[in-house]
C-alpha cells in the first residue's frame, strides 16, 4: 500500500496539540510505516512538496499569517483536520474576542502595568515583517472548510492515533468514551 | 494622650448626631419605599418611579434600596439590568426612544433617525454631553399603522418624518415641554380624552363585538351576581372561546383548573404587554373599552375566586395610565369594583395596574408573573403552571385583554350566541392589528375564518409579495397561500398582520430585522436561543451579502429544528422568520447563494484587518506586501 502524505502546522495554538502528537510514544514507530510527513514542525519541513492526503492543524487564526498557511493547507489537503480547542473555537486567546482591538492592542503595549511608561513613543508594533493582527481570533472552520473536528486541549494522544489510523486505513474511528470526556 | 484621638474617632462612630444625614436622594427613595409599604415583591415599581423621577437609577439609590429592601445590590442590579427601560447611567433629560421594528424602517424611519443624529449631534445609544438628550432604539411599541414612532420622556409622537425630528429637536433645545411640542392635533376617540391627550389614532376599521359601541358599563356583572362561579365557568366553556394572546388555550378550562386548586388566595392576571412587533389591538381597547375589560376581570375573578385582579400593561403604554386610573375610579363609583360588588355580601374584588419596563419576553404569562414579582422577567419552568403556583405561589390566570373583554359579551349574551359566531372550532371574533402595505391598515374585528385573501380585499393589499401572521413568532406566507383561513386549526394568530408588499426586499428588510428583535429580546436562559438565534441571523446576513452556499441553507434548517429545546415560546419561534420564509420563498435565498461553490465561510482577510491596520498605523499587510 502507498503510504498516505500527512502535513501538521501550528497557528495561533502553544504546540501542546503537536506534543500530544508525539505522545502516541512508541506507536510512532508503526505511524512512520502507514505515512510519510511533508510540510510539518515535525520533521522541521517548512513547505509543501506536493499535495497530501491528511492536513492536522492546530490553533485557530489570530493574524494574517495564520489565515495564509490555513489557505495553503485547505489548498494541498484532500482532508483537513482541526486538531483541538484552539482550532475548534479560538481557545484562550479567543477571550479577546469580547474586547475591542484597539482597547486590547493599548493594554498590551501602552497602559498594561509592565509596559506603562516605558513606551516613550507610544508604538504599536508595526514593522513591516510583523504579520497584521485579525479584529477577532477565528476558529479554523470560520476561514476554511474543515472535514473533521478533534476535540480536546489537547486531544490525548489515543485519540489523535485513533483518527490518524482510521483516515490512513479509511476504517471507522474508535471513540471510546474517556477519550472524548473531560472533567 | 497618643490614644486620645482615636478613643474620641470610635465614639464618634457610635454616637448618633454625626450619622450621615439622609441625602436627597435617599428621602426621594424613602417615600417611594413608603409608597410600596417595602414590599420587596414591588420592585418594579419602586425603580420605575427612581427611574422617573431622575432619569435613571443612580448606584447610590441601589445601594439604598438593598439596606432598606434587605435584598442584596446584586438582586436588585439584576433586575434592573434586564428591562430596556432601566439604566443605570443618566439616560438624558428628553429620552427619545426611536422604534426600530421591521415597520417603522419600511416607513422611513431610517431618515428620520439619521435627522435626530445630526441635530442632536450624538449617534443612537448615547446621551449629549450637555445631558440634555438622549437618542435610544427599542423594539415595536404598539404603533405600527402609524409609523415611524418614538417615544419621547413617555409621550408617544407618531408619524415622524426628518423635518419633525429637526422641530423637536430644536423644540427640546428651546426648552418646550413634551406636550408642548406636539405639533397634531390629538387622536380620534378617546385619545383626545383630558386623561389621555396623545396624537395618537385609533384607526378602528371594523367594529364586532368587542369594539362595538353597545357595551354599557355592569351588563356583565349584573349577569353574574344572579350566578355561581361554576355556572360561569360552564358558560365560558359552552362558547368555547379561546386565549386571544396567542397561545389559544380555551379559556373556560384554564378556569375552571384555577378555580380546583387547593390554595384559596387565587389571582387574575391581564395580559397587556402586547409586545408582538405588529400587534397594537390591545392598545386601541385599553383606550377605549377599558370599563369593559375591568368588568371582564371582575367576571374572571369572580369565576375562579380571586379577590385581587392586576393588570400587567406594557411601559410603552404609560401615557394610558391616568386614563385607565381614572376608569378604575368610576367603576369603583358605581358599584362595579371593590367591597360588595353590586350589593352582593362578600363579592369583593379590586385591580391595580402594574407596569413593566420594556422586555417582550414578559409577555409569557410565567415571565410575566415574575416580572410582577419585582424580578427578572425570565420564563419559569412548567410544570406548575401559573393555574396551581403562579403569583406570589398562589393559582393564577393570565388572560389576553381581547380574551377578557369577549367574556363579557359572552357573559351578557350567552355562550350558545357566541358559538354562532367565527367557525366551529374557532369561536367568536378577533381583533386583528392590520398593518404595513395596504391602503387602510388599522384595527379590524372580524369573525374567524376569514381568510387572508377575504383580508387583503379588506384592507386595500394589492400587489402583495407576503403576509407575515402572527408577527415575527408566526409565519410569512406567499401568494400561493392567501387562501388559507384565520382560525386556530389553519392559522393561528394573536392578531398581527403584517402586510409586504412586492417592492421589499423581505430579507434584508423584514426577515433580519425580526431576528435581531429574538437576539435583542431572548432572557438568555437556554443556549440555544441564546445563540443559535446569533448564528441564524450571521447565516442570513452572509447570505444577503451573496456569500452563503447551499450548505448554508441546510444548516440553517437543521439548526432550526434544534430550536425546541428551548423552554418558551420566544425561543421556540425564534427562528420562524428564517424557517418559514425558507419554506415560502425558497427562491429569495437560492437567487442569493452562490451556486458554483459548495462551501464559503463568508471570511473577508480585508475585513479582518482594517481594524489592526488602523490600530498599528500600517497602509499595507505583509501578505499585500510580498
Ligand atoms: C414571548 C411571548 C410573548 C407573549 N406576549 C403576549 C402578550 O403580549 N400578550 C398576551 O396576551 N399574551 C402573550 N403571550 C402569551 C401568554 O403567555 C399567554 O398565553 C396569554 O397571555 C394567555 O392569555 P389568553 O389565554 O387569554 O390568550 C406571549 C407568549 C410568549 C411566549
Ligand atoms: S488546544 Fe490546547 S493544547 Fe492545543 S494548541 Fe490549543 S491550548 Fe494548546
Ligand atoms: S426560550 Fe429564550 S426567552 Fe424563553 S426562557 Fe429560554 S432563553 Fe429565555
Amino acid at each position: 500500500m502507498e503510504k498516505k502524505v500527512v502535513a501538521t502546522s501550528s497557528l495561533a495554538g502553544c504546540f501542546g496539540c503537536h506534543m500530544s502528537l508525539l505522545d502516541i510514544d512508541e506507536r510512532i514507530l508503526e505511524l512512520i510505516e502507514l505515512v510519510e510527513f511533508d510540510k510539518s514542525p515535525v520533521n522541521d519541513v517548512k513547505k509543501f512538496s506536493r499535495r497530501v492526503d491528511i492536513g492536522l492543524i492546530e490553533g485557530g487564526c489570530c493574524n494574517e499569517e495564520n489565515v495564509h498557511v490555513l489557505k495553503e493547507f485547505r489548498a494541498q489537503c484532500k482532508v483537513l483536520v482541526s486538531v483541538g480547542e484552539c482550532a475548534i473555537m479560538g481557545g484562550l486567546q479567543a477571550i479577546r474576542n469580547t474586547i475591542p482591538l484597539k482597547e486590547c492592542l493599548d493594554e498590551a503595549y501602552l497602559n498594561g502595568p509592565s509596559v506603562k511608561g516605558c513606551n516613550e513613543e507610544s508604538i504599536i508594533p508595526n514593522d513591516e515583517e510583523l504579520p497584521v493582527i485579525l479584529n477577532k481570533v477565528y476558529p479554523c472552520h470560520e476561514i476554511v472548510k474543515i472535514d473533521y473536528h478533534l476535540p480536546g486541549c489537547p486531544p490525548s494522544a489515543d485519540l489523535i492515533w485513533n483518527a490518524l489510523r482510521a483516515l490512513v486505513l479509511d476504517e471507522k474511528m474508535e471513540m471510546p468514551y474517556e477519550l472524548v470526556k473531560y472533567d | 494622650m497618643r490614644n486620645a484621638p482615636i478613643i474620641q474617632d470610635s465614639a464618634m462612630i457610635e454616637s448618633p448626631e454625626i450619622m450621615p444625614a439622609k441625602s436627597k436622594l435617599q428621602h426621594e427613595v424613602s417615600t417611594i419605599l413608603e409608597h410600596y409599604q417595602h414590599d420587596k415583591t414591588r420592585l418594579m415599581d419602586i425603580l420605575i418611579d427612581i427611574q422617573d423621577e431622575n432619569g435613571y437609577i443612580p448606584a447610590e439609590a441601589i445601594d439604598y434600596l438593598s439596606h432598606e429592601l434587605n435584598i442584596s445590590t446584586v438582586d436588585i442590579r439584576q433586575t434592573v439590568s434586564f428591562y430596556h427601560f432601566f439604566s443605570e447611567t443618566p439616560r438624558g433629560k428628553y429620552t427619545i426612544y426611536l422604534n426600530d421594528s421591521a415597520v417603522a424602517n419600511m416607513n422611513g424611519r431610517k431618515a428620520v433617525s439619521k435627522t435626530f443624529e445630526k441635530e442632536a449631534g450624538i449617534s443612537f445609544g448615547s446621551v449629549t454631553e450637555d445631558g440634555l438628550i438622549g437618542l435610544f432604539n427599542t423594539s415595536c411599541i404598539g404603533m405600527n399603522d402609524q409609523e415611524p414612532a418614538a417615544l419621547i420622556n413617555g409621550a408617544v409622537f407618531t408619524r415622524l418624518t426628518p423635518f419633525r425630528a429637526s422641530e423637536i429637536i430644536r423644540d427640546i433645545r428651546a426648552g418646550k415641554q413634551v406636550e408642548e411640542m406636539f405639533v397634531a392635533s390629538y387622536g380620534d376617540g378617546n385619545n383626545s380624552s383630558e386623561f389621555i391627550k396623545a396624537v395618537v389614532n385609533n384607526h378602528i376599521m371594523k367594529r364586532g363585538p368587542v369594539l362595538s359601541d353597545q357595551f354599557k358599563p355592569g351588563e356583565g356583572i349584573k349577569e353574574i351576581v344572579k350566578m355561581s362561579p361554576e355556572d360561569v365557568i360552564k358558560e365560558v366553556k359552552i362558547s368555547n372561546i379561546r386565549g386571544r394572546g396567542g397561545a389559544g388555550f380555551p379559556t373556560g378550562l384554564k378556569w375552571e383548573f384555577c378555580r380546583n386548586a387547593a390554595d384559596q388566595t387565587r389571582y387574575i392576571f391581564c395580559n397587556a404587554d402586547e409586545g408582538e412587533p405588529g400587534t397594537f389591538k390591545d392598545r386601541v381597547i385599553l383606550t377605549e373599552k377599558p370599563f369593559m375589560l375591568f368588568e371582564g376581570m371582575v367576571i374572571a375573578g369572580y369565576a375562579i375566586g380571586a379577590k385581587e385582579g392586576i393588570l400587567y400593561l406594557r411601559y410603552e403604554y404609560k401615557y394610558l395610565k391616568k386614563h385607565l386610573e381614572n376608569a378604575l375610579q368610576k367603576i369603583r363609583k358605581l358599584k362595579l369594583l371593590g367591597k360588595n360588588i353590586l350589593g352582593k355580601k362578600g363579592f369583593n374584588f379590586d385591580i391595580r395596574i402594574q407596569f413593566g419596563a420594556g422586555a417582550y419576553v414578559c409577555g409569557e404569562e410565567s415571565a410575566l408573573i415574575e416580572s410582577a414579582e419585582g424580578k427578572r422577567g425570565e420564563p419559569r419552568d412548567r410544570p406548575p403552571f401559573p393555574v396551581e403556583k403562579g403569583y406570589l405561589e398562589k393559582p393564577t390566570v393570565v388572560n389576553n385583554v381581547e380574551t377578557l373583554c369577549s367574556i363579557v359579551k359572552i357573559i351578557k349574551n350567552g355562550g350558545e350566541w357566541y358559538k354562532n359566531l367565527g367557525t366551529k372550532e374557532s369561536t367568536g371574533t378577533k381583533v386583528l392589528s392590520i398593518s404595513c402595505d395596504c391602503r387602510y391598515p388599522g384595527i379590524y374585528e372580524v369573525e374567524w375564518g376569514f381568510s387572508v385573501n377575504d383580508i387583503l380585499d379588506m384592507v386595500g393589499g394589492d400587489d402583495v409579495q407576503a403576509v407575515q401572521v402572527g408577527g415575527p413568532s408566526g409565519s410569512c406566507i406567499a401568494p400561493n397561500e392567501f387562501n388559507r383561513t384565520l382560525c386556530y386549526t389553519d392559522l393561528a394568530t394573536g392578531g398581527s398582520l403584517i402586510i409586504i408588499g412586492n417592492h421589499r426586499d423581505l430579507l434584508k428588510g423584514i426577515i433580519l430585522n425580526f431576528m435581531d428583535f429574538f437576539i435583542d429580546e431572548s432572557c438568555g436562559s437556554c443556549t440555544p436561543c441564546r445563540i443559535l438565534t446569533v448564528l441564524l441571523r450571521d447565516k442570513l446576513k452572509k447570505i444577503i451579502e451573496g456569500r452563503g452556499v447551499m450548505q448554508d441553507l441546510e444548516d440553517m434548517e437543521d439548526w432550526g429544528k434544534i430550536m425546541k429545546a428551548n423552554r418558551c415560546g420566544l425561543g421556540l419561534t425564534a427562528a420562524n422568520p428564517i424557517l418559514t420564509t425558507l419554506k415560502n420563498f425558497k427562491n429569495l435565498y437560492l437567487n442569493k447563494i452562490q451556486i458554483n461553490k459548495d462551501y464559503d465561510t463568508g471570511f473577508r482577510l480585508d475585513e479582518a484587518l482594517r481594524e489592526g491596520m488602523k490600530a498599528s498605523n500600517r497602509k499595507v499587510s505583509v501578505l499585500e506586501n510580498k
